[in-house]
């Protein structure tokens, strides 16, 4: 027997838009408030998690034909490649740096090389959480 | 500030990354590891030279001052444990190059194996405990996957042993942590040995120093090693060779760590249970590894005896005794990848396991006979191979203490290991020949050139261990006087005020 899912289905599609949201919100707002890339990257994950159950495997991968695992490992190298990049300039190891910068429509804006250290964790924890889901879901 | 020190760390881990996007090309994957463990040979050879110049160094990560930020200390002792790590992982990875098979060499082979080396390095360089934790996490994570590769039913059954021991120790680990977090308030070494010191002989610190003690015989298999010989005996033979040179060495490196710099105040209770269980052990390694017929089983036992050793080196903690447990732990780490790969030599070519089927190898394949016979010597302790001296500095450290039971029960084991040993090459190398020329499995030249280089390396360690002295002795002498550490961590005079308060 089929089950039908169109009530899931239809919320989803809403849905995922919100949590994507939420993730993005909680990414940035890491950088003074409680959130960051793991929590971000976490409800990041939870949202593609959402469209699996309420599509199918084939049907995401057409849409994100992405290999999860080098998603993780891209995050990893980004994060590692801050890290060392502070090696270049001569001061220790992991050391990290901002700026403020005036930009035309928003006014004066801080930008810190944590953000891209960040956005490293948050992709790692994206592709490591949803290449658990998918291994356990594949073997059946 | 010397970023130097984080190199043994940081570049296997962003080579193994890069190597998971060329999961296709092997050829590649092989130079690229191979070219990276070769590199960190060359900075912890800088990296040793630099220590004996400035003494102990240390980077402090995004500039925090300790106590309050994560920092790597490069002393001599964990500068040499990681120089010679790094010389035998590269030589196992030769000779997976050869043997492993293309199935494991896709299935991300090479970035476990560098993942691995860059958690041993980091263990061995961390001067942060919690970090530490951190970095055993990251090599114990890599030996899990490393482990169940492959996934026969019996490997699986191993690993699934293997993990779970080692999750609880890792729990263990983090409770033992929290307590010392609670009652001390730091977590860098340095500065956990100096309010140690502040406190004194105190009941709860002991116990706290006890639990460590657990976690850290758990990992290095010293008396709670039920879980070692099966799952050593499990994974093919270079990743095999790979565990067993390197991962009971860090739980052996982070016991002297602790008993050494943090808990130092209360040795009649600490040191004498290390002591005694290290004795427990060497006795059971022994009769592990008499009663084994398994070449697998005796090669595990006599890891066992080794670690047993060490310990009792460490237990007896006279500056002496500790010169030996860093000569003895480097040359720990090259004869047991030896013995290994010996052992899996000798199954790959006869097919068997047991050493009542196997017979006169070293007419087929007299190298590999003769290089098994060196390595026998070594690890027996004879001069002038790598083994000899370690032993002679325990023993002399044991002379000075007055610990005449370990000195007996290590030179006994010495006898022990030559005769376990003994026995394989009787049986197995010596006698009739069974195979006969047609059935005789070819040994090509590559795969004995790890073996063979192994070799040189103890001959060389044995040999060259007047030049390799002044940095030994430096080693021992850091680990007998904890404040050269300390102050090279918080900076001397600064905090020798809060000692007096």
């Amino acid at each position: 027997m089929k089950i039908n899912d169109v009530i899931l289905r239809t919320i989803t599609k809403a849905i995922v838009f919100i949590i994507l949201t939420l993730g993005v919100y909680l990414f940035f707002a890491g950088h003074h408030a409680p959130g960051g890339g793991f929590i971000g990257g976490l409800v990041l994950a939870s949202a593609i998690v959402l469209l699996y159950l309420a599509y199918d495997i084939e049907t995401v991968h057409k849409g994100m034909p992405f290999d999860f695992k080098k998603v993780a490992a891209l995050g990893v190298l980004l994060a590692t490649g801050t890290a060392i990049g502070s090696l270049f300039f001569d001061v220790p190891f992991l050391t990290q740096t901002y700026e403020y910068v005036n930009v035309p429509v928003f006014g004066k804006m801080g930008f810190s090389t944590v953000t891209i250290f960040e956005a490293g964790v948050a992709l790692t924890v994206v592709g490591v959480v949803v290449t658990i889901i998918l291994s356990i879901s594949e073997d059946e | 500030m010397s970023n130097i020190i984080v190199l043994p760390l940081i570049v296997p881990v962003i080579t193994a990354i890069l190597l998971v996007f060329l999961r296709q090309n092997i050829m590649i994957q092989r130079i690229l590891s191979l070219c990276t463990l070769g590199f960190v040979i060359f900075i912890s050879v800088v990296l040793l030279l630099e220590v004996q110049q400035q003494g102990v160094m240390r980077i402090d990560f995004s500039g925090w001052i300790p106590p309050f930020g994560i920092l790597f200390v490069a002393d001599s002792f964990a500068v040499l444990l990681v120089f010679v790590a790094n010389i035998v992982a590269a030589i196992c990875v030769v000779y997976a190059f050869f043997t492993i098979g293309e199935h494991y060499e896709k299935m991300y082979f090479y970035p476990f194996v560098l993942l691995m080396v860059a958690g041993v390095n980091g263990s061995f360089l961390t001067g942060d405990i919690f970090n530490l934790f951190v970095c055993f996490e990251v090599m114990l994570l890599a030996s899990y996957a490393l482990i169940s590769l492959g996934g026969g039913k019996v490997q699986l059954r191993e690993a699934l042993k293997y993990v779970l021991i080692n999750i609880v120790a890792s729990w263990i680990f983090l409770v033992a942590l929290a307590f010392l977090y609670g009652t001390i308030g730091t977590l860098n070494m340095a500065h956990i040995s100096l309010r140690v010191m502040e406190a004194g002989a105190d009941p709860l610190i002991t116990t706290v120093g006890l639990v460590f003690l657990i976690v850290f015989s758990l990992k290095a298999g010293l008396l709670l090693f039920f879980w070692l010989p099966g799952s050593y005996r499990v994974p093919p033979t270079a990743i095999a060779a790979l565990f067993a040179a390197l991962l009971t060495k860090v739980g052996i490196y982070a016991l002297v760590r602790t008993f050494t710099l943090l808990f130092t105040t209360n040795s009649e209770v600490t040191h004498t249970t290390l002591g005694i269980m290290a004795g427990l052990t060497i006795l059971a390694g022994c009769m592990g590894a008499l009663a084994g017929r398994d070449v697998r089983t005796i090669a595990s036992y006599n890891i066992l005896i080794g670690v047993g050793f060490i310990v009792a080196g460490l237990a007896i903690g006279t500056e002496s005794a500790l010169q030996g447990v860093t000569y003895y732990l480097m040359h720990d780490m090259v004869v047991k990848a030896m013995l290994f790969l010996a052992v899996g030599m000798m199954i790959y070519v006869t097919g068997e396991t047991l050493i009542d089927n196997m017979s006169g190898l070293i007419r087929n394949y007299p190298f590999f006979g003769w290089l098994f016979f060196i390595m026998m010597c070594s690890i027996a302790g004879i001069p002038p191979l790598s083994g000899f001296l370690g032993k002679v500095l325990i023993g002399q450290g044991a002379i000075e203490g007055g610990n005449f039971v370990l000195l007996g029960l290590g030179f006994l084991s010495s006898l022990i290991v030559l005769y376990s040993l003994l026995r394989i090459f009787l049986s197995s190398f010596f006698g009739e020949t069974i195979l006969s020329i047609e059935d005789e499995k070819p040994l090509p030249k590559r795969i004995v050139l790890p073996l063979t280089l192994l070799s040189i390396c103890t001959i060389a360690l044995g040999i060259g261990a007047e030049s390799m002295a002044p940095y030994v002795k430096d080693a021992a002498e850091t680990l007998h006087t904890p404040s050269i550490y300390i102050d090279a961590v918080l900076n001397g005079e600064k905090w020798q005020g809060e000692v007096n308060k």
